[in-house]
């Protein structure tokens, strides 16, 4: 039982914290601008990258910065190249067919790839050094009652940080002007527009959310795993596709659901559940997302929580 | 006269993989130009063709299933099947949604396909891959080939070996190509056909206008699959190909979606999507480009170290394999802005060249 919780259940939860918040700018995109954007896993990429830049900087000037410190200027830079890329790669096609957008963020996928490959190299980079020890005062109180419960500091940290994000998030979206005029925008564009909604600027404030998201996910990633690698961003959009589509396109809670489903299944299918081997073999841990994937576009393609079929 | 000799070869090599390319692409048109479906995994279905090809035709091998020996064509028509089949199920489940849902859906399969060569190393040989994959006419230089039927009707083994000691090494590489742009223009052939035919029409208007077709009583989803699975069907031949040509397979490098699935779309937009004839000149365009710019980054890498003595050499050859990369990506924006249609943009309305002019089509 122990076992179960320690290494299956908590790092299934923060595995689906990850795939939460970059499932919440796939589903906003999706919804509002409606094309699905595959160059999304790239800008948590990036972000992670920037924010190992900032920290490598500063080291080098004697002062070692937590990565969540040195997240701020990075989330900026993020923010900035999502805007940038969608005023000039993504907005001439505003008026055409939406799937040309689609191809137009495949080719950013690649783009952004290459540019983090030409300027960081394509070799793995440790982000933090050392072996994460579990947290002690959460150990010694647990063990007191039976039960050691072994969580290390980042894991406590990337679902703390998860829930404050989703709380911002839930305030913006449901009490300010912004979040109104984002959820008018999504249910229906050209009435939005007439009732005098800059729908430009709900845009750029959906790449503003998406890309905060998508660098807070990147960064926590980068934190769980401790290294980044040009192919992150890659290998993450598939299980975000998946989420956002299980949550129901265009309901940011749904895709914080079905992150949280999408990477507690992952890691769950590795347990034993049948006797002593794994349910499924750990190799094709990464197939669980797409396997969740196509049940759901077969059985109920608007989602968990009736979100948009196109 | 060496160095002429070394000219031919490398023609070759660009006519050969610039034929697999565009033979690809073609896939691509009858997927995407024809229909208007987001194929994102063309990597995917070219592996499936590869591994089923190398799998049927090798020799008997220690390291994974079979190789079972079978003759090439066999193997080939094998790999077109199955990479139908994976499309037939995939066209089945998601083409009654939006594309982008089939987008998804086929970036998803490719990585499938590839987790599971990766995993199944009792088939596959996993990481490893798959080695010593017959290719067409050289394959006729191969023991097992020589001393079976049909061809030890004509000479016995010895004879055979004395006699492809006397051809030069190479001799095989012009029939190779050649045999690579044969497959190319019989795909051209029968995909220009079926444009022009009812059936292409009916794609082109079911693409353009889905509503109005589906009120003219058109069967939009069984046409929809059926120019996906057409065009999978290529694709995996496009796979059985390059596994010819590469003889040694394995899933990460040979099957990377940035020079497979990327490249062909690159291909396909640039050349004109909808336009066989496009589909093929930005194969061959992009490829020669691709290809090209290597020897070019080669050269200039040289010059830049020897300038700048204190810079890798190492590391500037990888770092301008992703500059082109990115160059590329930044073509393929350019195309899709300012020149939509490509080089060769799709002609309207469909019909062959004698009803051209009644049509009022300028040729």
């Amino acid at each position: 039982m122990l076992e179960f919780v320690n290494f299956y259940f908590i790092p299934g939860l923060v595995l689906g914290c990850i795939y939460a918040l970059g499932a919440i700018g796939v589903t906003l995109t999706f919804g509002i601008l409606r094309f699905a954007n595959f160059a999304h896993g790239e800008v948590m990429m990036v972000g992670a990258f920037l924010t190992w830049t900032f920290m490598d900087f500063m080291t080098g000037a004697g002062l070692a910065l937590h990565p969540l410190v040195a997240a701020i200027p990075a989330v900026v830079i993020a923010i900035g190249v999502s805007v940038f890329v969608d005023r000039y790669f993504y907005r001439p096609f505003r008026k055409s067919s939406p799937i040309i957008v689609v191809i137009a963020s495949f080719g950013m996928m690649l783009v952004l790839r290459s540019l983090v490959q030409v300027i960081w190299g394509p070799n793995q980079i440790t982000f933090v050094k050392g072996i994460a020890k579990p947290n002690g005062a959460i150990r010694e109180a647990t063990s007191d009652m039976g039960m050691m419960i072994l969580v290390p500091d980042k894991h406590l940290l990337i679902m703390v940080g998860t829930i404050v994000i989703m709380l911002a998030f839930n305030y913006i979206l449901t009490s300010t002007r912004m979040g109104k005029a984002m959820r008018a925008v999504s249910d229906n564009p050209d009435l939005a527009r007439t009732s005098g909604i800059n729908v430009e600027s709900v845009i750029r404030n959906i790449w503003v959310i998406g890309g905060f998201c998508a660098v807070a996910a990147g960064v926590f990633l980068a934190m769980d795993t401790q290294f980044i690698e040009s192919t992150m961003g890659f290998r993450i959009l598939l299980p975000i596709f998946a989420a956002a589509i299980l949550g129901g396109i265009g309901r940011p809670f749904g895709a914080v659901a079905g992150g949280l489903i999408i990477g507690l299944a992952e890691e769950l299918v590795a347990y034993p559940w049948i006797g002593d081997a794994p349910l499924i073999s750990p190799g094709y841990k990464s197939g669980i997302a797409f396997m969740i994937m196509v049940v759901m576009l077969i059985v109920r393609p608007s989602g968990l929580f009736r979100g948009k079929v196109f | 006269m060496d160095q002429m000799l070394g000219y031919f070869l490398y023609a070759m090599s660009l006519l050969t993989m610039g034929g697999i390319y565009a033979i690809l692409a073609l896939g691509l048109n009858a997927q995407w130009g024809f229909a208007g479906l987001f194929n994102a995994g063309i990597a995917g279905f070219a592996a499936l063709g590869a591994y089923t090809y190398a799998l049927l035709t090798t020799a008997d091998s220690p390291f994974h299933y079979g190789g079972l020996g079978l003759p090439l064509v066999i193997g080939e028509m094998v790999a077109m099947v199955v990479s139908g089949m994976v499309a037939a199920v995939i066209g089945a489940i998601c083409i009654r949604l939006r594309a982008d849902y089939l987008a998804i859906a086929t970036i998803g399969i490719a990585e499938i396909i590839k987790l599971v060569i990766k995993n199944e190393t009792d088939i596959t040989n996993g990481p490893r891959g798959i080695n010593k994959i017959p290719r067409t006419w050289e394959h006729l230089t191969e023991e097992r080939f020589y001393s079976s039927w049909p061809m030890s009707m004509f000479n016995t083994p010895e004879g055979w070996v004395s006699f492809f000691d006397s051809l030069p090494a190479w001799w095989w590489q012009p029939f190779f190509a050649a045999t690579v742009l044969v497959i190319m223009f019989i795909f051209y052939f029968l995909l220009e056909r079926a444009r022009l035919s009812p059936w292409g029409r009916m794609m082109a208007a079911i693409r353009d206008n889905e509503v109005s077709a589906r009120a003219a009583g058109k069967d939009v989803t069984g046409r929809r699959i059926e120019a996906f699975i057409l065009g999978a069907v290529i694709m995996g031949m496009g796979g059985a190909l390059l596994a010819q040509h590469l003889r040694l397979i394995e899933p990460t490098n040979t099957f990377d979606p940035a020079k497979m699935t990327f490249l062909v779309w690159v291909m396909l937009i640039a050349g004109g999507s909808g336009n066989n004839r496009g589909a093929i000149l930005g194969g061959f365009l992009v490829w020669v480009l691709w290809s090209g710019s290597e020897l070019m980054i080669k050269g200039s890498i040289d010059v830049i170290a020897s300038i700048f003595s204190d810079w890798d050499p190492a590391i500037l050859q990888t770092r301008a394999g992703f500059l082109r990369m990115l160059l590329i990506g930044l073509l393929l924006q350019l195309v899709l802005q300012k020149y939509p249609g490509g080089i060769l943009p799709e002609k309207r309305p469909a019909v062959s060249g004698r009803n051209a002019k009644r049509a009022g089509n300028r040729e």
